[in-house]
């Protein structure tokens, strides 16, 4: 379960979050919608431990462990993970090495035998046949001359692979077509059980009619404005933010 | 605190003693009085039975020498070395061994924790090693497998008694003794190196590789590689060194020449790990190193790659003097300096020839307080016409402590070549560490990955076994330069 209580953060002299409240209860998946600029991706990067952006106040409790005292790395074997708004490309790294890389840093961390190669691949040849991807997606480097499209379902591979407790996709949706909305969607979906929960932060309510959220909520000017079950996307979706950001 | 500068603090404290190849090796050795005079150089000449023609060129080399004035012009300091402290001959006392089985044991254990096996059914398949201890050869592996085929690979002190034609042949011919200072030094008082003879059409049928260990106190390593690939011939060579910790300054001043004749080819590859100096820039290796190679041949072709992570002061440029119509000379380097290191470093293509083509890649990564200079020359001499290079000169920043520096200098006399210099520096970013580190990896790590993946062009031109050592060499001596 993940509780965050009253946090605000800055970066610089700029305050941010303003004290958000929310909770993910274990095996739950929830929306987080808002206009561009309420702090959303914001969120994001505190609950993973970005440098540069200052908690002043508030906590983040995931799994009855303080994450905001984690270094990344440590909240990643806790079983975190965040889907970037806008991946990060790795020049001359390829992209297999690096998933391994980080699967076995991740089950090192849990206490799990690390994959060989040989199991590696195999692991990643099925995960990427389920997210109707190629093979030569391990190959290229990470991120590197990727399609905005194949940017996103390269964090969607890796998600998969590290199977976490934890997914924040901070919108992993914008500026794919249907079908790899589609296929993001799935990857979402495969992960559900008891023990996952997900933060889906987006701005348009299509990818809700994939990942059908069990709770929204809406993020203005840095904090938790309204709530609500999967049809206050369609109001949003109908209506705009307007209004909101006063509450 | 941060966590960077914690993570990088806690490093720095566990990374103190992280070069884990500065054990010595307890020995009985046989070495010459100390200090530099024509008679160490006669002494050196006559240990090693050679003949009158060797001793004249040694004795012409150090008369020259001591008119030569060390070289100041690289982006590097040090203070005065004492040429008179330090010891130019010292050998295992034992005599020398026969075979592999009558080399001394601790000196096997040795090479066995280095991870160079000498015992040829343990050693890597399809690597032949001439293993270097101080100023000897101990040990050449594979001998006659390679023999079979024709191909010389000894000792060079050996091949001055058993093949004087093409020593005398060659020796000298690509980097003459005057050509500069330390290559003055080395003419008079090497003492050991290896050569390397792969006669017309013969392609080596395994990699060939010295292992350079300097092990005592106080003494310089002068060794010599003399390598030749007559028409039609190939080869591959690897070299790798290591020395143990010590806090006073070792000089390691090697020539290594190459030639290369009609169609041959000569690849050259060095992982150099010499001891660096711990974090403070005390001790490590001077090394002051001239290596060339003449394509003498047309259409012959020579490639350097180096990985350079050790030595307290890197001074090398290994270059091509690209002779023979459409040669092709190659040069791929990393370079990595960290904590006090200091590199200045690059090559020189020399086009002569019509259509010659020259590449050059180099990386260069600095850490803690080093610097790295990348140091190159293309010029292309009137006759080359149709003469090509292209150069990319790229360097890693880690930390604001440090600087990174390309000195490139072209000179064409040719309308007709084409010349291309392509040059960036960068840190590694923020969002790239965090991104790895959001997927699990240590910060040590991801700089690790960072680092492999800035010098993945310059990585895969090496043989595949050491392909991974030296990535692993790169991680480690970035330990401790995150912040
Ligand atoms: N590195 C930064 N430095 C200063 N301000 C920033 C930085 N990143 C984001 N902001 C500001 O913080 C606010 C929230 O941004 P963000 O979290 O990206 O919003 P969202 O993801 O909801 O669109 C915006 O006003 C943005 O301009
Ligand atoms: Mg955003």
């Amino acid at each position: 379960m993940l509780e965050i209580k009253n946090l605000s953060a800055r970066i610089g002299d700029k305050e941010i979050l303003r004290g958000v409240n929310l909770i993910v209860p274990d095996g739950e998946i929830h929306a987080i919608m808002g206009p561009n600029g309420a702090g959303k991706s914001t969120l994001s990067y505190v609950l993973s431990g970005r440098e540069g952006y200052e908690v002043t106040g508030g906590e983040a409790i995931y799994n009855g462990q303080d994450i905001l005292a984690l270094t990344p790395e440590a909240r990643a074997a806790a079983g975190m993970f965040l889907a970037f708004q806008y991946p990060v490309e790795l020049p001359g790294v390829g992209n297999a090495n690096f998933l391994r890389t980080a699967l076995n840093a991740v089950r090192r961390a849990r206490g799990e035998a690390e994959l060989d190669a040989v199991a590696f691949l195999k692991l990643a040849r099925a995960a990427l046949k389920n997210l109707s991807m190629q093979d030569d997606m391990l190959k290229r480097n990470v991120n590197v001359g990727f399609s905005g499209g194949e940017k996103k379902r390269n964090e969607v591979l890796q998600m998969a692979l590290l199977r976490p407790g934890l997914a924040i996709l901070d919108e992993t949706d914008s500026g794919l077509d249907i079908d790899a909305l589609k296929i993001v969607a799935e990857g979402v979906n495969a992960l559900r059980s008891p023990v996952f929960s997900a933060l889906v932060i987006t701005h348009y309510q299509r990818l809700l009619d994939y990942i059908v959220p069990d709770r929204v909520h809406v993020l203005a000017a840095g904090k938790i404005v309204r709530s609500g079950g999967p049809e206050l996307a369609l109001e949003l979706e109908a209506r705009g933010y307007a209004g909101l950001e006063v509450a | 605190m941060s966590a960077t500068v914690e993570t990088r603090d806690t490093v720095e404290a566990l990374s103190v003693e992280k070069y884990k190849y500065g054990f010595t090796t307890e020995i009985a050795m046989e070495e010459f009085p100390k200090g530099l005079n024509e008679e160490i150089v006669r002494l050196i000449s006559a240990k090693k039975g050679e003949p009158d023609w060797l001793l004249a060129w040694r004795l012409k080399a150090f008369a020259l020498w001591q008119k030569l004035e060390e070289p100041h012009w690289a982006r590097v300091e040090h203070p005065p070395i004492a040429y008179d402290e330090l010891y130019y001959y010292a050998a295992p006392a034992a005599p020398a061994p026969k075979s592999l089985e009558e080399v001394d044991p601790a000196l096997l254990n040795m090479y066995e924790k280095l991870g160079i096996p000498l015992n040829e059914r343990a050693a890597l398949a399809g690597v032949a090693v001439d293993a270097v201890f101080d100023s000897v050869s101990v040990a050449t592996t594979f001998r006659e497998t390679l023999a079979k085929s024709g191909v010389i690979f000894c000792p060079i002190s050996e091949a001055v008694r058993e093949h004087p034609e093409l020593v005398r042949k060659y020796l000298g011919s690509v980097v003459p003794y005057g050509d500069n200072y330390f290559a003055a030094l080395n003419s008079a008082v090497f003492s050991d190196g290896s050569f390397v003879y792969i006669p017309k059409g013969v392609r080596c049928p395994m990699e060939l590789s010295t292992y350079f260990r300097i092990n005592a106190r106080n003494t310089g390593q002068f060794e010599r590689t003399l390598i030749i690939a007559e028409e039609g011939a190939s080869v591959s060579y690897l070299e790798g060194c290591t020395a143990p910790m010590r806090d006073e300054n070792q000089l390691h001043a090697a020539v290594v020449e190459l030639v290369a004749m009609d169609d041959a080819k000569i690849k050259y590859s060095t992982v150099q790990n010499w001891y660096p100096g711990d974090a403070q820039g005390k001790g490590g290796i001077y090394n002051f190193v001239t290596k060339r190679g003449a394509c003498r041949g047309k259409n012959s072709k020579i490639s350097w790659t180096q990985v350079e992570t050790g030595s307290a002061i890197t001074w090398k440029y290994p270059s091509c003097i690209l002779q023979g119509d459409g040669s092709v000379g190659e040069f791929y380097s990393v370079a990595m300096t960290h904590n006090h290191q200091q590199a200045d470093t690059g090559t020189k293509m020399i086009h002569i020839g019509k259509n010659t083509t020259s590449t050059i890649i180099s990386k260069g990564i600095s850490a803690g307080h080093s610097n790295n200079t990348y140091r190159g020359l293309v010029k292309i001499m009137p006759n080359a016409s149709g003469a090509r290079n292209y150069t990319q000169c790229d360097s890693l920043l880690i930390g604001d402590q440090c600087g990174a520096h390309t000195v490139p200098y072209i000179e064409s006399r040719n309308a007709s070549a084409k010349v291309e210099h392509e040059a960036t520096t960068s840190k590694i970013a923020e969002d790239q560490l965090f991104y790895c580190r959001s997927r699990g990896l240590s910060e040590e790590d991801a700089v690790g990955l960072i680092v492999n993946g800035f010098c993945k062009d310059v990585l895969k031109e090496l043989p595949m076994e050491f392909a991974v050592e030296a990535q692993k060499l790169l991680a480690v001596s970035l330990e401790g330069s995150v912040g």
